[in-house]
């Protein structure tokens, strides 16, 4: 009899997380990643939200695949996956409209965020319930922890705080002649903040290494 | 505004890929040749022009708090923009399908060398983010939306063929191993973004 959470199944949660992970290997859902990572709140609200569609459109899609005619699967799946985005972008704009009002687009965007669809169609389609959602999860995760990742260093460095509170320690630093960076709040530097997790990655595991 | 205005805005201050990071997806895994990028980006523009058209008439004449007021007086009250996002991205996918059809039927050379990019543009975050830029920039005639759609088009279609002509030339250099492909391409196109910047602060 299968355990409920065998090797195999730690291996669909663990990889995403790094040596599969969807930002920096697989090239997927970078579009949304980047934009919204000034600021740390931002990051996390933006990553329960993949989470959540991501896991129940994963969990929708894997019960309907033998349903679904191949031909206009694309279609059935956008669908799905519009129908749970306009409800997490409902439930936003009533709990918490700051967020909402900042990420604006975005959270609309989820919709064509390539690791859903992505994910969808490579292994929602062609797998059971629980490991799909399992798949789901991890690639959810690996992408959230990129997201927050960014999202801190550009926050720290670039308006000096965490979350929207001051750091303690950094009122010495002021005096001593520290500035914010404000390069780090503006588009380009997320592409490099990116761009430098994928250097320190591959250099620790070089099997990555692609050909130039 | 004028309609020039919005086409430059939408080209140079508002690239959707250096100031919004839409479509970054195709534009990193598609830029590896200029000739496929090519490709790409004209079909981007193509049907960038198409969607964003029709997502507007969508807009003002179902969507909208009050728009269904041209069916009686019993419907001025009706907002159904909870149903926009479901609407939006039924529409891209429909209207990518048919130019595809139509495409294949009408100018086969066209389809071959567009082919394989067609269905892909159906999830690039290009296209579901012009509906959205429009819904929310709030255009005042259709053919401003259509003028901001194709700037926006020709923006990405910049901005794809110059990072697939850098990445043609840079096979060549010596770059360090674990920055090869991926990492190299992502701080190119953050330096393009900086220089892109220099165009933020213009007010047209």
């Amino acid at each position: 009899m299968k355990s409920f959470f065998n090797k195999q199944h730690q291996k669909l949660i663990a990889d995403p997380l790094g040596d599969q992970n969807p930002i920096t290997i697989q090239v997927l859902g970078i579009c949304s990643a980047l934009a919204i990572t000034t600021q740390l709140e931002n990051a996390l609200v933006m990553t329960l939200a993949v989470i959540f569609v991501m896991t129940s459109a994963s969990s929708i899609i894997s019960l309907l695949r033998n349903h679904v005619p191949n031909r206009i699967r694309i279609i059935v799946q956008l669908l799905v996956v519009a129908s749970l985005v306009a409800l997490v972008d409902q439930i936003l704009k009533a709990f918490l409209p700051d967020a909402s009002e900042q990420l604006s687009v975005f959270i609309g965007l989820i919709i064509t965020n390539c690791i859903i669809m992505g994910r969808l169609e490579a292994f929602a389609m062609g797998n059971k319930l629980y490991e799909s959602f399992l798949d789901a999860l991890g690639n959810a995760f690996g992408y959230g922890w990129i997201l927050v990742a960014v999202a801190f260093v550009r926050e720290l460095f670039g308006s000096g705080k965490l979350m929207g509170y001051d750091i303690p320690g950094f009122s010495y630093l002021y005096q001593m002649g520290y500035m914010n960076n404000n390069l780090m709040i503006l588009p380009p530097m997320a592409l490099v903040v990116v761009g430098v997790i994928i250097w320190i990655q591959r250099s620790r595991n070089t099997d990555l290494v692609e050909e130039n | 505004m004028d309609l020039v205005n919005i086409f430059i805005k939408g080209v140079f201050i508002d690239n959707m890929i250096f100031a919004y990071f839409l479509g970054m997806c195709s534009y990193l895994a598609v830029s590896k040749t200029v000739t496929t990028a090519n490709g790409l980006g004209l079909a981007v523009i193509f049907v960038l022009g198409i969607t964003v058209p029709v997502n507007y008439i969508l807009e003002n004449k179902v969507l909208k708090a009050g728009a269904l007021q041209w069916l009686g007086e019993n419907f001025v009250s009706v907002d159904l923009n909870v149903l926009s996002l479901i609407m939006f991205i039924a529409v891209v996918s429909a209207m990518v399908q048919l130019v595809e059809m139509i495409i294949e039927r009408f100018s086969p050379a066209l389809y071959s060398s567009l082919g394989i990019f067609l269905p892909l543009i159906a999830v690039n975050c290009a296209i579901l983010g012009g509906a959205l830029f429009m819904q929310e920039r709030q255009y005042s005639t259709i053919i401003e939306a259509t003028s901001f759609a194709l700037g926006s088009g020709v923006g990405w279609y910049l901005a794809i063929v110059a990072i697939a002509a850098i990445r043609e030339k840079i096979r060549y250099s010596n770059v360090p191993p674990a920055l090869r492909g991926l990492g190299i391409t992502y701080i190119i196109t953050g330096l393009m973004g900086i220089a892109f910047m220099c165009f933020m602060g213009i007010k047209i």
